[in-house]
């Protein structure tokens, strides 16, 4: 009820429109200033300033309010309490005003100031400024003092009224937090679904929580006496009552856990009615109403009372642990979360519904969930699932105990699904069961684009925030609809790498003595040094089964993928990737791989050779004809050098000059022949992998390197297409044996071997400015002929491509790696889609960047 | 890259005076991309050989291009190996005076035929094998062409497609320095620098004299010219008032089998066009408040029909790649004002949901499913009938029963390399009303082109209705 008494102290909450209302010279700003931030107030006379450089600027006054209006629009938006410090005396002037709080769900408070015309006057001619007549301030007078008993029925839910000087100068505001609003509290919690009277049931469940439940008699009533699990809470969705055998004694269950401070209650639609019928009020008494009556009636009056009090205290919502958790019964948006309002009590009691109702007579649900995008997880009950399934964050822990289903609790911050079997089908319920696994993989058949163009900022663990520019994003776009794989395999994309810093070394462009160093600067002492297969990237997702391909990545029929680090598929025959996936599925089975990560799915990052599988037309099209023109072309000079150093022209160092560069261009074949051998089935390809990403519930990036190598290894034992990769662990401390890695890569580069990679021994690691590089790779000197040409390490070219720069490319690679690991450990978390999709589709974007293909 | 240029006309060493180049000694020139080379291996009295070598500078060649060509560009390529537009550009820098046909010592010798032979190496080939001889036997010479293998330890490789070309006959040596350099780049069907306007010029100063009647006329204008349409029509032109027979066919002679050579005896594309046009505009019911989705509008052909038409009220083409994108943009610069007001152009992709494209009369998918992989197509599906859901959609594609009556068209290959599937008439035939099933739609199929009584028409349109 709004009072319309004189206050000393006012209480506001503290998100809330207030509203000043008040003559011009009665105190408005000055009351403002005293009593809330700077910040919080938005005056009219400070908007026309804006607008027209002129706070007193009567033809400014339009736009003055249009943009009084846009700034409350948006301080409401983001949950901020907002002053608006006008004269509003008319209801038109506040319209608007409380329209902006209806749709943010902001209390309106209107607070009074009327120190009489007089003091109005007095101050106004005081002021040069407001040279405006006596019958201005009359008016407002008149106005005001007509409108102030409609003020409730405008929407203010308090009205202070201030009816002197000495009153408004005395008066205090204080703030209180909304009922809804429990961020402070960070649990841990177990949330409880739909009870409907299952007493026994839900003595079961919180015994299976770890509450210990004893019964005794105080004061004459008989009470539950509650033993939490250290530090935890209990909260219900709501629905405790009716349908169900036992109403009174879950309602006592419950009621005792709050009050005893050990649980938290939402109102649900039951309870609602139930409240209605305590009160005496008509309402339709149906099959579930009347198991409620029929429980209450045979308690005492005196807890009849206690539970109409109870219900009556219980709120729509909670918002809690820092605004992470959001538990309502039907469910809420994120822009109520929070906040207060009859829409938002409708909501949460009932959900969205579309006005129409279905065969059963039930109305049709909108489903909320598949378009929510909040960050805050909402847990929920209302509409009776058989499994619960998160969906875009959100989780549906109704499970129709009432109707022979189970009473389950979601242990947050676990994620845990705790729950008991009904005893019995207390009740039948109107409508089947809603199929509620696979609701995530069916609002993923399809993503938005809005999730994935413009400008995004995506934030990751291991950077905080990360800018993706709206052209990168565009030339994703087109590579992700053209070329790609379904997104729903496509849960990662791998990091380039960048090289090591150019070598000075005579002869070298690459040295591993740079990559070695590289660490040794970031302050990484142990890392490890990885044979470079020259194949072609390969990412490999595979199930144990096509059940599991289904149940987990919501795809119907195969095993998995194998896709390239642009999200392409590998194969061109849907049969070879058919087959690797099959002999990759049973060598992770069979070395006992998915047995020992209790998994059924895996994620594999390889390198698969030949080189020439893949790139075939490049090698036929670009690299082999390139050494066939040279050797073509510089034959015939040298055999025409030769004839003329014959006849004494003299020639100078031309025809050794030549020799030369025939030789590096043999040499340079000789590389490229070495990647390249026929391939006609999969016994002839050879698969190298070197990550073993993610399997169920774990990304793996927090093991070191040699786990990763010494489970791989178990697969090649397993199928020969699989191969080991060899390593050498270094200690960067130890001369020794950092000139041992030094060997060891001179040996593995002299037939033209691509190099090594070098990487910190744990897979992320701090150097001296945050985390990183994931990986430096060194190049073989032999197979850099294959990257920047036969000639590339004469003396003459070395010295000008020593000139290239490091810092996009390392920037690139530290940016993808992070995106890379966000998408697997949001995938692994089995968020939606769309979550993942946004970073893998970022690795994407940032590829566009134009880096020198080179590095 | 290497040219040699040998005469057997005595005193042979006669050749120095036509090219301005002692046979003594060896010189060099730098040309900025990289060095010339020109020295004699023999110089008597009885013979005397002329070499040109190009060195070509791979590290600036890599340098200030980034981006220019596709990122291959920067990888290792043939260019500094392969007698291409650079050797000709070598030979205009290095023997300019030769080619023009003047010598200072012997003029009356460089306007006469002599015995000449040249070599080229490695001269690079795309296209049919005989192009060689096709072009350089015209000319009056003999071809001597050597074929070598890809990588002589891997036979299996297969053949280079560089060839050492050995011309032999009597010829003015200006003639045969500006057949090598015009013929060079036809046969490498490249060329490193832009082609512009002014390169008209150039080959018709270059074909004066032998170009307007040769047989292979047109491929060498088309490739001389890197196929730029307008260019190579207005050089034809030209060409054709000085060929000796009076009507030669204006049709460059493209190689490749494109989508477009293979149907173009049928100009299918625009019937196709004119046909989803016409259904478009009939769908409405109340004249001039039709707003249409192009999706996957491409350059904007099919705008430029549905937007002149006043029963059309708004167009809006949808295209993934910023590219054609952009092609269109420049193809509707110059629209009225007020036809303009009515287009709009949006990146947008069809697999993904899009809200911008809900709440439209008619939608139009022109040659566009094919280009979407089938896994993808059920995303499309939803996007499109499910979320967009305009009240019209039209929806072409090939018809692969067709494809056995396009000569060109071995039997296991689809029309264009980015066809990720294409339809016989049943398979489209039971996509559509599978689709249309699902979301509540009515479909009608009919062929586009003139049908075949066996194999249908070459395309077919589904018009969706709901």
């Amino acid at each position: 009820m709004p009072s319309l008494a004189g206050a000393s102290a006012i209480t506001v909450p503290d998100f809330a429109l207030v509203v000043l209302i008040g003559a011009s010279g009665s105190g408005k700003s000055t009351f403002a200033r005293r009593h809330f931030r700077a910040t919080e107030i938005v005056s009219s006379d400070v908007c026309r300033g804006i607008v027209a450089d002129d706070e007193n600027d009567q033809g400014a006054t339009p736009d003055a309010f249009a943009l009084l209006a846009a700034i409350l629009d948006l301080r409401l938006k983001n949950r901020r309490l907002t002053v608006v410090d006008a004269t509003n005396v008319r209801p038109e002037d506040r319209r608007k005003l409380v329209e902006t709080a209806r749709r943010w769900h902001a209390r309106c408070v209107a607070i009074v100031l009327d120190p009489g015309e007089e003091v109005c006057r007095a101050r106004n001619a005081a002021r040069p400024d407001r040279a405006f007549g006596p019958h201005v301030i009359r008016n407002q007078m008149a106005a005001l003092r007509r409108g102030l008993r409609g003020l409730d029925r405008e929407g203010f839910r308090q009205v202070h009224a201030l009816r002197s000087e000495a009153e408004i100068a005395a008066v205090t505001v204080a703030r209180e937090r909304l009922w809804t609003d429990r961020r402070d509290e960070a649990g841990p919690f177990d949330v409880i679904g739909d009870v409907h009277g299952c007493a026994d049931e839900l003595e079961a469940l919180l015994d299976r929580l770890g509450y210990a439940v004893t019964r005794e008699s105080r004061d004459g009533e008989s009470r539950y006496r509650v033993v939490p699990p250290p530090g935890r809470k209990a909260v219900f969705v709501g629905d405790l009552v009716d349908r169900g055998p036992r109403v009174a004694d879950a309602l006592r269950l419950v009621m005792d856990m709050v009050e005893d401070g050990h649980a938290l209650c939402v109102m649900g639609n039951h309870e609602a009615k139930l409240e209605k019928w305590l009160d005496g009020r008509d309402v339709k008494v149906g099959h579930g109403l009347q198991a409620s009556i029929d429980g209450l009636s045979a308690e005492s009056a005196a807890f009849r009372a206690r539970a109409r009090r109870f219900i009556g205290g219980l709120v729509s919502h909670y918002l809690l642990d820092a605004g992470r958790l959001a538990v309502a019964h039907a469910g809420i948006k994120a822009e109520m979360m929070g906040r207060a309002s009859g829409a938002i009590r409708g909501f949460c009691l009932f959900g969205e519904t579309t006005g129409e109702v279905d065969e059963f007579g039930l109305p049709v649900r909108q489903n909320w969930a598949t378009a929510y995008r909040g960050d805050t997880i909402v847990v929920y009950g209302h509409t009776p699932v058989i499994e619960p399934a998160w969906l875009n964050n959100t989780l549906c822990i109704d499970t129709g105990c009432v109707f022979g289903g189970r009473l389950t609790a979601l242990r947050y911050p676990e994620r845990e699904i705790v729950s008991v079997p009904a005893n019995r089908v207390h009740a039948e319920p109107a409508r089947l069961l809603g199929p509620a696994v696979g609701a995530q993989a069916e609002a993923d058949n399809l993503l938005d684009l809005s999730d994935v163009s413009g400008k995004r900022i995506v934030t990751t663990r291991l950077l905080p925030s990360l800018t993706i520019r709206e052209e990168n994003n565009a030339a994703a776009l087109e590579v992700m609809s053209r070329f790609a794989i379904d997104p729903k395999w496509l849960i990662y994309l791998p990091p380039t790498m960048s090289p090591c810093e150019t070598a000075t070394e005579d002869g070298y462009l690459e040295h591993p003595r740079e990559a070695l160093d590289f660490y040794r600067r970031e302050g990484v002492r142990q890392v490890l040094c990885q044979e470079k297969h020259m194949g072609s990237r390969a990412l490999i997702v595979v199930c144990r089964d096509e059940d599991t391909a289904r149940r987990r990545f919501g795809v119907a029929g195969g095993l998995g993928a194998v896709h390239t680090r642009t999200g392409r598929a590998f194969f061109g025959d849907a049969r070879q990737q058919d087959e690797v996936l099959a002999r990759t599925g049973a060598a992770l089975a069979g070395s006992g791989l998915l047995a020992d990560l209790d998994t059924d799915w895996v994620l594999l990052d390889a390198e698969i050779m030949p080189w020439s599988a893949k790139a075939q037309a490049l090698i036929a099209g670009q690299y082999a004809p390139t050494a066939a023109a040279a050797r073509i072309g510089l034959h015939a000079l040298a055999d025409a050098l030769r004839r003329a150093e014959a006849n004494g022209t003299e020639i100078g160092d031309l025809l050794s000059g030549t020799t030369d560069r025939l030789g590096r261009a043999e040499r340079f074949a000789a590389v490229l022949r070495r990647y390249a051998w026929p391939v006609t089935t999969v016994d002839d390809l050879r698969i190298a992998p070197f990550h073993l990403l993610a399997s169920e519930g774990q990304v793996h990036a927090d093991k070191p390197h040699a786990w990763h190598m010494g489970h791989l290894a178990r697969l090649a034992t397993a199928d020969p297409l699989f191969r080991a990769t060899a390593t050498v662990a270094v200690d960067l401390d130890k001369a020794v044996e950092v000139e041992a890695a030094l060997a060891w890569w001179l040996d593995l580069t002299a037939g033209g071997g691509e190099g090594m990679v070098v990487k910190p021994a744990g897979f992320v690691a701090r150097g001296r400015r945050g985390i990183t590089q994931p990986a430096v790779k060194c190049r073989g000197r032999e197979y850099l002929r294959l990257i920047y040409g036969p000639d590339y390490d004469t003396p003459e070219h070395l010295a000008r491509l020593r000139q290239r720069g490091l810092g996009a490319k390392r920037s690139l690679a530290f940016r993808e790696f992070a995106l890379g690991l966000e998408a697997l450990e949001r995938f692994v978390a089995r968020e939606p889609l769309r979550r993942v999709h946004e970073c893998v589709f970022a690795v994407l974007a940032l590829e566009s960047e134009p880096v020198d293909p080179r590095l | 890259m290497f040219l040699s240029v040998a005469t057997a006309h005595r005193p042979a060493t006669d050749l120095g005076f036509l090219l301005h180049k002692n046979p003594a000694r060896m010189q060099d020139l730098d040309l900025g991309f990289g060095r010339a080379v020109m020295l004699y291996p023999e110089a008597n009295d009885a013979r005397c050989e002329f070499v040109l070598t190009l060195d070509i500078d791979p590290v600036a060649l890599v340098r200030g291009r980034s981006g220019s060509e596709g990122l291959l560009d920067q990888y290792v390529n043939d260019r500094p190996y392969a007698a291409s537009s650079f050797l000709s550009v070598a030979i205009g820098r290095c023997l300019g005076a030769a080619m023009g046909g003047r010598s200072k010592e012997r003029p009356a010798l460089a306007q006469t035929k002599i015995p000449l032979s040249v070599t080229v190496a490695p001269l690079p080939v795309r296209g049919r094998p005989d192009l060689v001889e096709r072009l350089f036997s015209p000319l009056g010479y003999a071809v001597e062409v050597t074929r070598h293998p890809l990588d002589p330890e891997r036979p299996d490789w297969g053949e280079a497609p560089y060839v050492t070309l050995r011309l032999s006959g009597t010829a003015r040596l200006a003639d045969l320095l500006t057949h090598l350099t015009v013929l060079m780049p036809v046969l490498d069907d490249r060329k490193h620098y832009f082609v512009g306007e002014d390169e008209i010029g150039k080959l018709l100063a270059r074909g004066e004299g032998w170009l307007p009647d040769h047989p292979e006329r047109d491929l060498i204008v088309a490739r001389y010219l890197k196929r730029r349409g307008a260019l190579v029509r207005q050089a034809l032109a030209q060409l054709a008032e000085a060929a000796s027979e009076p009507d030669a066919a204006l049709d460059p002679a493209g190689q490749e089998e494109t989508e477009a050579a293979i149907e173009r005896p049928l100009r299918l594309h625009e019937r196709r066009l004119d046909r989803v046009a016409q259904v478009i505009a009939e769908s409405g019911t109340k004249g001039g408040t039709l707003r249409v989705l192009d999706l996957g509008c491409g350059d904007g052909k099919l705008i430029a029909r549905l937007i002149r038409d006043p029963a059309i009220a708004q167009v809006v083409g949808v295209e993934v790649s910023s590219a054609e994108l952009a092609r269109a943009a420049r193809r509707f610069e110059t629209l009225p004002e007020a036809l303009h007001r009515k287009l709009a152009l949006l990146q947008g992709s069809l697999i993904y949901r899009d809200a911008r494209l809900r709440g439209f009369d008619a939608a139009a998918l022109v040659e566009v499913i094919e280009h979407v992989e089938p896994d993808r197509l059920p995303h499309l599906e939803r996007a499109l009938f499910g979320d967009a859901k305009p009240a019209t959609i039209v929806v072409t594609t090939p018809n692969r029963d067709h494809n056995a009556l396009f000569p060109g068209l071995p039997a296991d290959r689809l029309r264009h390399p980015d066809h990720r599937f294409e339809w016989s008439r049943a398979e489209f035939a039971a996509w559509a009303g599978r689709v249309a099933s699902d979301h509540g739609y009515a479909v009608r199929i009919e062929g586009i082109g003139d049908a075949h009584p066996d194999y249908g028409a070459p395309s077919q349109m589904a018009v969706f209705s709901r």
